[in-house]
C-alpha cells in the first residue's frame, strides 16, 4: 500500500529572467513500512522535493503538480494545501529528521520538552501522561539513561546521541512518514553505522515509512529497499534496491556507480582518470551555486 | 626509502582550556618522495591539526617537523622562507581556498612564481590547466565561473605550478560530489607521482584511500594506532580501531547489509596500543 505518492511535481524557482526549473515533474511513490532512497547529487534537487511534501519550499519557489498522503479516511492534498492542514500533518502524520542535530534541536531547552511538545500539541497529552512516552522513546533510540536525559540540553550529548534524540523527536507523534535529509552524513562512519541500524530497526518493528534523501549510495546500499536517482530535477532511474546495484539501466547510474569505490560497476582509477581528462570542460555554470 | 622529504618526529599540537586537549600526541612519521600516505581517522581525531602543524600553521607544544634538510618554522607574521614553498598545501574546500576576485591563470601564476622564485623552472599556467583536465580558455575566467570539483582541480593546479617537494593535502576530496572524489583524488596520485613529490593526503574515506595511497596511517584521539601498507592494513587490521572502522563502512552492493555497529565495549579498546600495529609491511 502506498502512503505517500508524488506525481508530475515541479518546482520553479522565480527569477528576474522568469522561473527556472529547479525539479522538473517527477513521480515517486512511498510504500508502507518501506525505506525509499533518494539518491542524487547535490543540486539535483532531492531536498527541495522533500521540502515541498511539507510545505516547506522558500517564498521564491512555486510549485504545482500533486503529493498526496494516503489514510484510511482518503487521500490528503498536500500540495498547496492550506495553513490549517499542513500545521496538523507536520509532526503529526509526517515528521523531518535533518542533517545537523546540532541545528535542528532547540539548544536552550531540554530533552525532555522538546520531546513532550509536539505530543501536548497535536495528541493533546498532558504534561504528566507525556513523560512516560518520551522516556519510551528515548529507549526505542537507544540513547543511554533516558531519565537522566530528559532533563539535559543537546550540547550535553555527543552527535550520534543527538542525531537518536532528533529521531526520537520525530517519532514522538507516531508519524506514518518519516522525512530524513541527509541523516549520517554529518556523522562519524562508527557512529553512521548504528543510526542505520536504528532506521532499519524502526521501519520493522513500527511499520512507519521513510523517504531517506542522501547523496551517498553506500548509505543506500545499506538500508534503502527502493532507490530513485534523481539529477537536474528529473528521476533518471527508480528500481528497487538490489537492481539498482546489480543491474542499473540509465547511464547515469552506471556512471555513479563506476566512480564509486567497491560497487560491483567500479572503474578502475585509471579510467576514471582518464575520463575525467578527456573532456575537457571550459567553465560550466556551477551547479552548486544554485540557490 | 631515501631519506624522507618530510618528517616529524614525536609531533604534539595542545590547545589551551581545561584540560588541555593534546590533539596530535607525539606523532611521528616519514614520506618519501613520490610516496603517497594517506592519513584516516574520524572527526575531532587530529588529522588537521597534524597537517596545519606539519605545513607550519598550526603552534606546535613540542617535537620536530622536517622538510628535506629544513626544519619548518611555525608561520609567524612575515612572509615564510623561499625554500618552503617547497611545500604546498591543498585545503577542503575550493570556495574559500581560492581567491574569488582573481582570475584562475593569475592565481596559478602565484605558484608558477613561487617555483620562479627557488630557482626552479618555470611554466605556462595554462599548461596546468590542461594537466588537470580543465580548458585553456579557464585562464581568463574566475572561479565562480566552475563547480565545485572544477574549483578544487584548479586549486591543485595552483600547488603542484609551485613545483612541490611535497603536497599536503586536508580533506581535498570531501567537498566535491561522490562522482569525481575517486577521480580527483587518483588524478592527484598521478599528477604527485609524476612531479616526484610526495603527498599526504588526509580524508576520513577509506575506500578512496584504498585506491591511491601506498601507506595509510590510521588516527584515533591523536595518536597513530596503525600504520604500513595500504592493503594489508585494508585486508588484515590488527587494531581494533582500524577494524571498527573498515566493517563500518557500506559496501555499495546492493546487498541490503548493515555496516557493523560498535559498541561501548569496542571503543574502550580503541586507545589501545599495540606495537604489531605499526609500521606493518606488505605480504
Amino acid at each position: 500500500m502506498s502512503i505517500l505518492t508524488i506525481s508530475d511535481l515541479h518546482i520553479s524557482l522565480r527569477t528576474p529572467d522568469g522561473p527556472r526549473p529547479i525539479v522538473d515533474g517527477i513521480d515517486l511513490v512511498l510504500e508502507k513500512g518501506r525505506i525509499h532512497g533518494l539518491a542524487g547529487e547535490s543540486g539535483s534537487g532531492k531536498t527541495i522535493t522533500a521540502l515541498a511534501i511539507l510545505g516547506l519550499l522558500p517564498d521564491s519557489m512555486t510549485a504545482s503538480g500533486s503529493i498526496t498522503l494516503a489514510s484510511d479516511a482518503g487521500a490528503t492534498e498536500l500540495l498547496g494545501a492550506p495553513r490549517h492542514v499542513l500545521g496538523a500533518i507536520r509532526g503529526r502524520r509526517v515528521a523531518m529528521v535533518f542533517q545537523d542535530p546540532s541545528t535542528s534541536l532547540h539548544p536552550q531547552i531540554a530533552i525532555g520538552r522538546q520531546l513532550t511538545d509536539h505530543m501536548r500539541h497535536h495528541l493533546k497529552l498532558r504534561k504528566d501522561a507525556a513523560r512516560p512516552r518520551a522516556l519510551e522513546l528515548l529507549e526505542r533510540v537507544k540513547v543511554p539513561d533516558p531519565e537522566g536525559a530528559l532533563k539535559k540540553f543537546p550540547h550535553q550529548f555527543s552527535g550520534g546521541q543527538r542525531q537518536r534524540i532528533a529521531i526520537a523527536v520525530a517519532l514522538a507523534c507516531d508519524p506514518d512518514v518519516l522525512l530524513a535529509d541527509e541523516p549520517t552524513t554529518a556523522l562519524d562512519v562508527t557512529v553512521q553505522a548504528g543510526i542505520l541500524e536504528l532506521l532499519r530497526e524502526l521501519v520493522d518493528d513500527s511499520g512507519v515509512s521513510v523517504l531517506l534523501v542522501t547523496h551517498d549510495l553506500g548509505v543506500m546500499s545499506a538500508v534503502a529497499d527502493e532507490v530513485t536517482v534523481m539529477r537536474s530535477g528529473v528521476v533518471v532511474e527508480s528500481a528497487p534496491r538490489e537492481q539498482l546495484f546489480t543491474h542499473p539501466q540509465h547511464e547515469y547510474t552506471k556512471s555513479l556507480l563506476a566512480a564509486l569505490p567497491g560497487s560491483a560497476l567500479e572503474a578502475s582509477p585509471e579510467t576514471l582518470v582518464h575520463d575525467l581528462l578527456a573532456a575537457p570542460a571550459a567553465a560550466a555554470p556551477s551547479q552548486e551555486d544554485s540557490p | 626509502m631515501t631519506a624522507p622529504v618530510l618528517s616529524t618526529s614525536d609531533l604534539v599540537v595542545e590547545y589551551r582550556g581545561r584540560p588541555v586537549v593534546r590533539a596530535v600526541d607525539r606523532v611521528s612519521l616519514e614520506i618519501g618522495a613520490g610516496e603517497v600516505v594517506a592519513l584516516v581517522g574520524e572527526s575531532g581525531c587530529g588529522k588537521s591539526s597534524l597537517a596545519r602543524a606539519v605545513i607550519g600553521i598550526e603552534k606546535r607544544a613540542s617535537g620536530s617537523v622536517t622538510f628535506g634538510a629544513l626544519d619548518v618554522p611555525v608561520l609567524g607574521i612575515r612572509r615564510r622562507p623561499r625554500a618552503l614553498t617547497g611545500m604546498q598545501m591543498v585545503f577542503q574546500d575550493p570556495n574559500s581556498s581560492l581567491n574569488p576576485r582573481r582570475r584562475v591563470g593569475d592565481q596559478i601564476g602565484d605558484g608558477v612564481r613561487a617555483a620562479l622564485a627557488r630557482g626552479e623552472s618555470g611554466s605556462d599556467p595554462r599548461e596546468w590547466l590542461e594537466r588537470v583536465g580543465l580548458d585553456t580558455s579557464a585562464a581568463a575566467r574566475y572561479p565562480h565561473e566552475f563547480s565545485g570539483g572544477q574549483k578544487q582541480r584548479i586549486a591543485i593546479a595552483r600547488s603542484l605550478a609551485a613545483r612541490p617537494g611535497m603536497l599536503v593535502a586536508d580533506e581535498p576530496i570531501s567537498a566535491l560530489d561522490a562522482s569525481t572524489q575517486t577521480s580527483v583524488a587518483a588524478l592527484m596520485r598521478d599528477l604527485c607521482l609524476e612531479a616526484g613529490a610526495g603527498m599526504l593526503f588526509i580524508s576520513h574515506d577509506l575506500s578512496v584511500v584504498r585506491r591511491i595511497a601506498d601507506r595509510t596511517l590510521v588516527m584515533y584521539r591523536g595518536r597513530i594506532v596503525e600504520s604500513g601498507h595500504t592493503e594489508t592494513i585494508w585486508q588484515d587490521p590488527i587494531h581494533p580501531y582500524t577494524e571498527a572502522l573498515l566493517a563500518a563502512i557500506p559496501v555499495p552492493d546492493g546487498a541490503g547489509r548493515l555496516p557493523d555497529t560498535p559498541d561501548d565495549a569496542d571503543r574502550l579498546t580503541w586507545t589501545e596500543t599495540i606495537p604489531e600495529a605499526l609500521e606493518r609491511t606488505a605480504p
